[in-house]
Formats: C-alpha cells, structure tokens, sequence
C-alpha cells in the first residue's frame, strides 16, 4: 500500500497505478454533486446540453456542505453515502470523469465502470466534515443554485486525504463481513 | 397551570441544536480513544484519530462536526400541568429554524418526490408524551440521512424469539457494512406495535453511550448484541477491526399476543444529542 501526492483534474497515468488501499493526498480543483445534482447533470447529457463543468479527468466529490461561516471558504465538507450514486456514476465515467469520492460501498455496476474506464473509487472518513474542510481552499458554485446544500461547486483543495476504495484492477478495500449474508 | 414563554423555549432549543451539532458527547470522544488504542490495523487507527483531530477541531472552531446535520429530531415530555405560550409546536419549530440559522447548519429537509428543500429545515420530526407534573424536557437529535438509510423494521412470529432478534439485528449490521459510517450506535426497538418498534428504537439513541438498560436482562441482551456486531470485522468506516459499533441500546415495549415488532435505527459515530428541562 503506497502513499502518493496527486493532482485534480486526474490523468490516466495516475488513475492506472492506484490500487485498493493506496492513501492519496489530492490537491487540485474538484466539483461537488449529490442526489439531486446528478440528476440534473443527466436531464441536461440527455437534451445534448453542455455540462456546467469538463467531465475530462475530473473527480466529484458526492458532499452537501454546511453553509460557510464568516470568514472560512465552506462549511462542514465530509462525503455523503456514494452507493445513492451508483445508478448515474457509469455514465459519467463513460464520459471521461475518473473519480469520485465518498463514503460506503458501491454496486457491481459502477465496479465495471471503473474496470472499462479506468476510474477509481476514493473513501474519505465519514462524519469528519470539520476535519476535511481545513483542506478545502476555496469554493465556488457553479451550477444549480437552486439546489441549496445540493448545488455543483467547484473546490479547490490542497492534500485532501483520501483512500482508495475501487481501483480500475477490480481490487476493492472494504472488509467483507464476517457473517453469512 | 404552569406557563412558559415561548421565546425560552425557542432560545432553549436553538441553543441545544447548535451545541449539539458542534460538541460530541464526551463518552463518545472517550469511546474513540479507547477504540484507538485497542485497534490493531493502521486504518482502523488512522480513522479513529481522524474522528478524535475531527471532535477537537468542530469544538476549538465552532464547525460542525458533520456537514448532515441532520433532521431535528425532538422527543418531548410534555407535563400536564404546563402549558406554552403561543403553543408547543410554534415555539419548539421557531427554535428549531433559527437553530439551523445561527448556527450555519444544513437544512436538509425536502419533498420526497419532487425534492424541493424546504430551505429551513421544517418540519422538525416531533415526538410528544404527556406526563404528570410541571416540567418540559426537550431531547434534540440532529440525526443524520446516510445511518438513517441502513434502519430496518419488520414484523418477527413470536416463535421466532431472541435468536430471531440477534439475527435480524445482526444482518442488518452485516449488509449495511461501511455505509453507515461505522462505529455506529445501534438502537434496538422490541415490542409495541408496527409503528411503535422504530420509535422506541430511536428513543434507546438517547440513553448517554455509557448507560446500559437498568434491567440487567436487556442489558445483557445489548451487550450480546454489541459483541455479535464487533465480531462482523467490519471495522470504523468498513475498513476492518474491531471496532463496528460502540454500543447497542435497546428499548423494550408490550405487544399483542400475535406479534414481535422489531426495530433497528442505526445511528452513525457523529451521535449529537441534547437535552434540556424547563
């Protein structure tokens, strides 16, 4: 398990070395989306309509911040739970997207995404929103205002620590539980 | 008749949200050391030392300690010899939004069709029991969505008793795995009635983390439980260890002769409750 220190938008270079259980420090500028986001970013991939952001290379961060307190560029920032993504994920790494990040497991669907689109699936620790705000730098909303909490920003972020959960192999890091399910 | 302000109890619970949201209890901060120190993976330490740098953190900056914060969750005992000015809900609602306000919360509440936030995190999920004398205890719970999701209630045979109980609980716990960003707390409702079993289930989330059942019975049963759910090896955060869940409460009810009502209501690591009594 190696420890790298990589850039946001992400290349195929650095997608392809990362394996499960690799820790990533990314610094770089990522986008915000959840439920209500995604959504809106396939209504607009089904009119033909432009993103409001590249999807080449580039990692979404499945967060619903807390409003930004006087003075601090966001608010509480931890990763919301990434499988309630799972149906819009493929698409998008079919577009050039190459990570997202976010907490709990993910289907056998986005797993072969990742495996033909060589993407990876990152974890942040859940509930530790004030933690990971320190390493978000700046914060802009881009798009879907009108979502509140739920509206695309772009983040800038400086050694944002992540794990590999998913890598493009096919390897996966979560314990598989001790009970016969 | 007793008569309460509204804007007391307004202030009372305003107060109670943003403290909540920003503080851990302390036996949970405590849990974390603890569980940090008997951890034998580096992943399991390094989440664990990442909830504890989190907790210090959200106290010294006024941050929340999580970005869901929550549905306001408030169970109230309500004395028969107190009344509110203006009305109980109006003060406990007013309170609750300028709460989520002041404290740069997230109003997380919306249509759960068309999804549109309610954009002040109404409606608060009100819980009232009357009881005798003077006294209004309000518990507030900023109780999160992603723990909330892996909650499960179903209907268990009589016959299928403790052991379907353990097992219920137990395979919840298995397939719900890193989701609910474990250690979790787990609430335990066994009885009642349908829609009975889910509350009694949230209501045990508020017994302070190092509280058993005062009946040693179900104490035992907790602690059965909790051993059963730490043997999964699912770990803080799903990463593996020992480590999957901090405690099990279990709140236990009567129930018809036909039926074994069983609830679960996951709780995540981020427990933020707070009472106060007016």
């Amino acid at each position: 398990m190696a420890t790298y220190h990589l850039n946001a938008p992400m290349t195929e270079e650095d997608v392809a070395m990362l394996k499960a259980g690799d820790v990533v420090y990314l610094t770089g500028i990522i986008y915000t989306a959840r439920d209500s986001a995604h959504k809106k970013l396939m209504t607009a991939l089904d009119a033909g309509e432009q993103l409001p952001f590249d999807l080449k290379g580039s990692v979404i961060y499945y967060v619903g911040p807390t409003p930004a307190p006087p003075g601090k560029p966001i608010g509480s920032a931890g990763p919301t739970t990434s499988g309630r993504m799972d149906t819009y994920a493929p698409r998008l790494h079919s577009l050039g997207s190459k990570a997202s990040i976010g907490k709990g497991k993910r289907n056998q669907a986005v797993r072969d995404a990742l495996q033909e689109h060589n993407g990876v699936y990152f974890g942040a620790t859940g509930g530790a929103g004030a933690l990971l705000a320190e390493c978000i730098t700046a914060s802009e909303t881009i798009a879907y205002d009108d979502l509140g909490p739920e509206a695309i920003r772009k983040l800038t972020v400086k050694d944002f620590p992540l794990l590999v959960i998913n890598d493009a192999h096919g390897g996966e890091l979560y314990a598989k539980p001790n009970y016969p399910l | 008749m007793r008569m309460l302000k509204a804007e007391d109890v307004s202030a009372a619970v305003r107060d109670m949200i943003i403290t909540a949201c920003r503080i851990l209890p302390e036996p949970i901060y405590k849990a974390f050391v603890e569980a940090r120190d008997s951890e034998t993976t580096d992943s399991a330490r390094e989440v664990l030392d990442q909830l504890i740098k989190n907790a210090d953190l959200a106290k010294a900056t006024n941050m929340p300690l999580c970005q869901d914060t929550g549905s306001a969750v408030l169970f109230v005992e309500m004395g028969e010899d107190v009344r509110v000015e203006g009305g109980l809900k109006e003060a406990l609602t007013a309170g609750m939004v300028e709460g989520y306000d002041k404290g740069y919360l997230r109003k997380s509440m919306c249509h759960p069709l068309q999804r549109k936030n309610t954009g002040n995190n109404t409606p608060a999920i009100i819980h009232l029991e009357l009881v005798p004398g003077d006294k209004l205890k309000i518990q507030f719970m900023a109780k999160g969505g992603g723990s909330e999701n892996m909650s499960r209630c179903t209907m268990l045979t009589p016959a299928q008793g403790w052991e379907g109980i353990k097992d219920f609980v137990v395979r919840r716990m298995a397939e719900a795995g890193p989701n609910p960003c474990p250690p979790t707390i787990v609430g335990v409702g066994i009885g009642g009635s349908f829609d009975l079993a889910p509350t009694l289930a949230k209501k045990a989330l508020f017994r302070p983390l190092d509280v058993p059942n005062p009946d040693p019975e179900i104490a035992a049963m907790e602690k059965e439980l909790l051993e059963a759910i730490n043997n999964l090896g699912i770990g803080p955060m799903g990463l593996g260890g020992k480590t999957t869940s901090l405690a099990v409460k279990i709140e236990m009810h009567p129930c018809h002769i036909a039926s074994l009502p069983l609830a679960v209501n996951v709780q995540c690591h981020s427990a933020r409750t707070q009472e106060v009594v007016l």
